[in-house]
């Protein structure tokens, strides 16, 4: 099969959907000339001339201009440039786009994506290495997906782009190089928003993970097999909904769950996989929950600091073993 | 007949004077409603600045769209909502606009253009703007939006980003500023120190315009003005209506920043209602009695306003998930 990186997938979902439907837009900062600052939308402005736009720096007019065309009937796909600068329009995010549908009672749909880069990346500091996946999955009205390899990427992104609901795609930094098979058929089975995959199966310990997170979960995997633990490894893709199902018929057949991302620790999304298997399925576990994140701390520049605050495959097979 | 006189025909004038008086009757029974503790929530009074929504709306066509603000009842009316299904959603009913999931604050019909009242002070500019993007870029139609906001929203970022973004990119919206002097119990000139909101405009390289804003016909004008230039691929307009914010913040707001007394004979002063009788009269457009007779049938149709939403149903609690997500 084909091999092409996170990049290109997107790419290819965003040139696909936006040849299928011409009410599909896009626009951001530095996305037509220079072609997205990670070369994420290289190439598509002049592919589709005229429908990616290059705007002012200007976020609370790139999200609530987002939601003003799509109240006017057109399906807007938005760049935040890094996710860090949701900050700048949280208002338009939070009360503006999450909430058109529900208070207007069902006459606005609001068919958006917003495209958010995210994550620890070459000494970015603290302004541009945030994961803020957290934060938006506590906003009902939002759909949250996180992509991990660049099949899903394109496959989710596609998804994104079809829903009738304001998508936040955040797409790990790290991952844009990333190489992967990716088929070149157009009619692949569309992704269900929502849905988790089994990415490995085991009997002894599920972890759970997304986005770069993924890394951790399967490189510690890999090393806990050699010691005779099988790990069964689940990428959630979507974190709002997310797919407790998939995540819990695990559990309850590995009876230990081990949860990592790169975000945060402290009110990660994280707390919420594990706060809800303890309201739920408590009599399945074996053993204490574990969570991996960030320490509760930004994330520094000096490469000493910024790699103290990431997280190893080491880090989560140590915990892991003290669960038998 | 003078030159002026044939400007504006009768029903033209009964119309707007129709529509200024749909405004007050409706939000004299929502004050006196909520203050009686029938209306939940809050809610902010249009009285007083009735000929802006008016004169606006007027010069637009039927798909044109607008965005309006927390005291939005007066542009919903405006722009043509059934009055009916607006005070049923003022009281929380499964009958109203947006079926008792906005209230007051969010008060909008879709099927009219009406993008919604927003809760948030200087939240209107950005989807009028993005809106003005989908009809120029996207859908190819020459729709025009239109954003009202008040002197408190001008102090906020939102409005030199949608400004900026409007004009660069030459896009079909109107900015309307209702000047009414107060930011919530703030005076204006106490916290910006221009007098003309419009003068801004220079800085954006877009056509301002001061218009007086108890004067439905000065703002019809302006409106047409700008809406003929924003359809025309020439870009926005910012218009200033000068008026003034005769009841409190919000309908029950004590008002401890200023004197009552003052507004009240402000009120007397430029009532825009009264101002447009005396104008129609002068131009011999319509009586007095034609007016006291469109007066007695808005308090009808708001009566039967009230009594259709107090006799609706409030939303079966059944239904609190839907909308959160589409089907």
């Amino acid at each position: 099969m084909r091999t092409i990186t996170f990049s290109q997938a997107t790419l290819e979902a965003m040139a696909e959907e936006m040849t299928r439907d011409e009410k599909i837009f896009v626009m951001g900062e530095d996305i037509a000339r220079q072609g997205g600052i990670f070369g994420q939308f290289k190439g598509l402005a002049q592919q589709f001339p005229g429908r990616v736009l290059d705007t002012p720096i200007s976020e609370t007019f790139i999200a609530g201009g987002g939601v003003g065309a799509a109240m006017a009937g057109a399906r807007p796909v938005i760049d935040m440039h890094y996710v860090d600068f949701i900050g700048v329009c949280m208002d338009e995010v939070l009360n503006q786009m999450a909430k058109a549908r529900y208070m207007f009672g069902g006459q606005a749909k609001i068919p958006l994506v917003l495209r958010a880069p995210d994550g620890i990346i070459n000494q970015a500091a603290a302004q541009h290495s945030q994961s803020l996946e957290a934060w938006l999955t506590h906003i009902p009205g939002l759909r949250v997906v996180t992509p991990s390899n660049p099949y899903d990427a394109k496959m989710v992104l596609k998804a994104a782009i079809h829903s009738d609901d304001p998508v936040i795609y955040l797409e790990s930094k790290v991952l844009y190089k990333e190489k992967g098979e990716v088929p070149e058929i157009e009619d692949e089975k569309p992704y269900e928003l929502g849905k988790a995959k089994v990415v490995r199966n085991g009997k002894d310990v599920t972890i759970v993970s997304y986005s770069i997170g993924m890394k951790n979960a399967l490189g510690a995997a890999d090393i806990l097999a050699k010691d005779g633990i099988e790990a069964e490894v689940i990428d959630l893709i979507s974190l709002s909904p997310w797919d407790k199902e998939t995540v819990f018929n695990s559990v309850k057949k590995t009876h230990r769950l081990c949860i990592v991302h790169e975000a945060v620790k402290q009110s990660g999304f994280g707390a919420e996989i594990a706060a809800t298997a303890a309201e739920e399925i408590i009599e399945y576990l074996d053993a204490p929950i574990l969570r991996y994140g960030s320490p509760f701390c930004p994330i520094a520049f000096a490469p000493t600091l910024e790699k103290k605050v990431k997280i190893f495959p080491e880090d989560l097979v140590e915990g892991i073993k003290g669960m038998f | 007949m003078s030159a002026k006189k044939n400007l504006y025909t009768k029903e033209f004038a009964a119309r707007l004077y129709e529509t200024m008086s749909t405004i007050r009757k409706f939000e004299e029974s929502v004050k006196h409603d909520f203050l009686a503790g029938e209306i939940p929530g809050f809610t902010h009074s249009y009285i007083g600045e009735e000929a802006i929504a008016t004169g606006v709306c007027a010069a637009l066509r039927p798909d044109d769209v607008i965005a309006s603000t927390h005291r939005g009842h007066g542009h919903c009316v405006a722009k043509g909502a059934d009055v009916k299904r607006m005070m049923a959603e003022i009281f929380g009913k499964r009958t109203g606009l947006c079926q008792g999931r906005g209230g007051s604050m969010h008060i909008a019909d879709f099927s009219i253009g009406m993008l919604g009242a927003n809760g948030v002070v200087g939240g209107g500019y950005n989807l009028a703007t993005g809106a003005a993007l989908a009809f120029k870029n996207v859908l190819k139609t020459d729709q025009v939006a239109v954003v009202f906001f008040g002197d408190g929203a001008s102090n906020r970022g939102t409005f030199h980003e949608a400004l900026n973004a409007a004009s660069a990119w030459q896009l079909p919206v109107v900015f309307v500023c209702e000047m009414n002097c107060w930011a919530s119990t703030t005076p204006y000139r106490s916290i910006c120190n221009v007098e003309n909101i419009s003068d801004r405009a220079v800085g954006y390289g877009i056509p301002g315009v001061v218009v007086d804003g108890q004067d439905p016909l000065a703002v019809y004008e302006a409106t047409k003005e700008a809406v003929k230039r924003a359809r025309g691929g020439k870009g926005p307009t910012l218009i200033e209506a000068k008026t003034c914010r005769i009841e409190g913040h919000y309908v029950g707001d004590p008002e401890l920043y200023r004197d009552k007394q003052e507004v009240r004979k402000l009120f007397r002063e430029t009532d825009p209602l009264l101002l447009f009788r005396k104008k129609t009269a002068e131009l011999g457009l319509m009586t007095a009695e034609e007016c006291d007779e469109i007066d007695k049938r808005c308090d009808q149709k708001i009566k039967e306003a009230k009594d259709f939403a107090m006799t609706s149903e409030y939303p079966d609690e059944s239904e609190y998930l839907k909308y959160v997500y589409c089907e």
